[in-house]
């Protein structure tokens, strides 16, 4: 569904993407797992648009993106929901669901976004509950569950989620990353993960990519990372050297 | 001694309409932008010389003339942000505020080339007899400036708070990067928001020009006070900008009046120096929206 290849993304001098390839099948859940500078959240940005590349190939369903605007590409059914959640902290709940439907509104016909929000309010209650409330008074976790309504909002066929769950409390992350389990199992929805907190990211996920400075170091499936000594060491946070001795 | 108040009281409102109009086309273009167009007193005067132009030189209908001169200043808005703004494409706040200023010398000069140096002025929108409330004298422009200014205040609310374009535009305000992800073009926001305050701007020209005159040059005065109404209601704020426009203009006639018509124009000048002193948010702005503020 989405194959990256060889791209490379610069903050001026700062080589931040290296020769990253990537590929994203149809209905999986891939986490892509790095410390912190790593590049994840610039790779996450290239795709979505926010950031040019400076060269390789970003290929969705297909077609070539890579240099197309964020709003050309939400529109192509890839919503980036973006790390920090970045939600519209002045405006009202409701509205900021709305606006996630931007590029598929018309004033003439609202039905279907309509219904979108219902099913957005029956998927997250409390967000209903808050419906007019400004969305910058809700809590951490329920800003994330807004952030993430506002991108299903769009209509994707592909979420990319950048840390999802950092910030919250273990058990609000684990509602999230139900949340993110059943909309791939419910809805066939494909998701591209970042998350912090590797273990959790890889249980969820078909399979896993490992970058380390701007690299991809380790790719293979969510099982196969999840046992591989140097992913525990890293970021699984097992000390093998102290386990077994030799 | 009452009737004198009145008089100076709706002297006040009337000039206090136009800051608000002004005061809210610096807030239309700061909220999607950050950027505090200086230029924006030039798109009254716009108005008013454009109407003149239409109406009596033409010798169009009056309101063919008005539609035409508010369509006008919106596409001059939309030249100033195409081939000014845009092209730049700066984070450079106090880079893009001095290009706003080289554009309303600019506008200056080319309306001095066309205009002349003279003020300008049409017949008010009716004829007839002034109104007399208690004593005091209203003309019936007076009421039409306050008529105006209030739908103009109306129909931005309804459209900042309920069509979609408007919200996508407060979303660009708030967080640029969200409003990209969200599909909004966030550089047709900018665009449309300077078409729109340029508008604002000219239909307070068309109003107030057959009351108080218009000249060429009378853009940076009403920059400044309408900047002021801005500010004192905390920049940004649709509701402070009205506020605080109709706060100075009242202010000013009643120092014209019960102290001296020289220090009108201090008025403004003191309050924004105090508010900027004393309270950098605005009388009705939030200290902490302020604090994650650009400018
Ligand atoms: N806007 C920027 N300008 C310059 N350098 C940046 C910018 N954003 C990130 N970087 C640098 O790019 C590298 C990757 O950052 P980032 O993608 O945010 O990593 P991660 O999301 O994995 O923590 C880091 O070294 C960071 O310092
Ligand atoms: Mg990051």
């Amino acid at each position: 569904m989405l194959i990256l290849k060889n791209v490379e993304v610069y903050y001026g001098k700062i080589h931040a993407v290296k020769h990253v390839s990537l590929h994203v099948r149809k209905g999986e859940i891939v986490a892509l797992i790095g410390a912190n500078g790593a590049g994840k959240t610039t790779l996450l940005s290239t795709i979505s648009g926010l950031i040019r590349s400076s060269s390789g190939n970003i290929l969705y369903e297909g077609s070539e993106i890579s240099g197309r605007n964020p709003d050309a590409i939400v529109k192509l059914g890839i919503s980036h929901v973006p790390e920090g959640r970045h939600i519209f902290k002045t405006l009202s709940v409701e509205d900021n669901l709305l606006l996630g439907s931007y590029h598929r509104y018309s004033f003439r016909k609202s039905g279907p976004v309509k219904k979108d929000m219902e099913k957005m309010y029956a998927m997250f209650p409390i967000l209903a509950k808050r419906k007019k409330q400004l969305a910058g008074t809700l809590s951490g976790g329920e800003q994330q569950m807004l952030a993430i309504g506002r991108a299903l909002m769009a209509e994707p066929r592909l979420l990319i989620l950048d840390e999802p769950g950092t910030g919250l409390a273990p058990t609000i992350a684990k509602e999230i990353f139900s949340h993110i389990v059943r909309l791939r199992d419910d809805h066939g929805l494909t998701v591209l993960l970042v998350e912090q907190n590797a273990r959790s990211a890889l249980k969820i996920a078909d399979s896993g990519y490992v970058i380390e400075t701007g690299r991809i170091i380790l790719q293979g499936s969510a099982e196969e990372l999840l046992l591989n000594r140097d992913v525990q060491r890293a970021y699984l946070g097992r000390d093998l050297d102290t386990e077994s001795p030799l | 001694m009452f009737t004198v108040f009145l008089q100076f009281l709706f002297s006040g409102l009337t000039v206090g309409a136009v800051y608000a109009l002004v005061g809210m086309g610096f807030n239309i273009i700061y909220n999607s932008t950050s950027i505090i167009n200086m230029a924006q007193g030039e798109f009254v005067v716009i108005g008013g010389l454009f109407m003149w132009f239409f109406s009596e030189t033409v010798k169009l209908p009056f309101f063919l003339s008005a539609i035409l001169t508010v369509l006008a200043a919106g596409f001059v808005g939309l030249l100033m942000e195409r081939f000014t703004i845009k092209p730049l494409k700066s984070n450079d706040l106090l880079l893009m505020i001095m290009v706003t200023i080289a554009v309303s010398i600019l506008m200056r000069g080319l309306l001095m080339f066309k205009f002349g140096k003279d003020p300008y002025s049409y017949a008010p929108f009716t004829e007839g007899e002034p109104l007399n409330i208690a004593g005091a004298v209203i003309q019936q422009q007076t009421l039409w400036v306050i008529g105006i200014t209030a739908c103009c205040i109306v129909l931005l609310f309804l459209f900042f708070n309920r069509t979609m374009m408007g919200k996508a535009m407060r979303a660009c305000a708030v967080d640029t990067t969200a409003a990209k992800l969200v599909g909004i073009n966030v550089s047709r926001v900018v665009m449309i928001s300077f078409i729109l305050s340029a508008m604002v701007g000219a239909i307070g020209g068309i109003a107030i020009t057959p009351i108080s005159l218009m000249e060429y040059d009378k853009g940076p005065m009403l920059a400044v006070k309408g900047f002021c109404a801005a500010i004192m209601g905390g920049l940004g704020r649709g509701r402070g900008a009205v506020i605080g426009g109709f706060a100075i203009g009242i202010l000013e006639s009643m120092t014209a009046g019960y102290i001296h018509s020289g220090m009108k124009d201090a008025v403004a000048l003191v309050i924004m120096l105090a508010i900027l002193f004393f309270r950098p948010a605005g009388l009705f702005g939030s200290v902490a929206m302020s604090k994650l503020r650009k400018f």
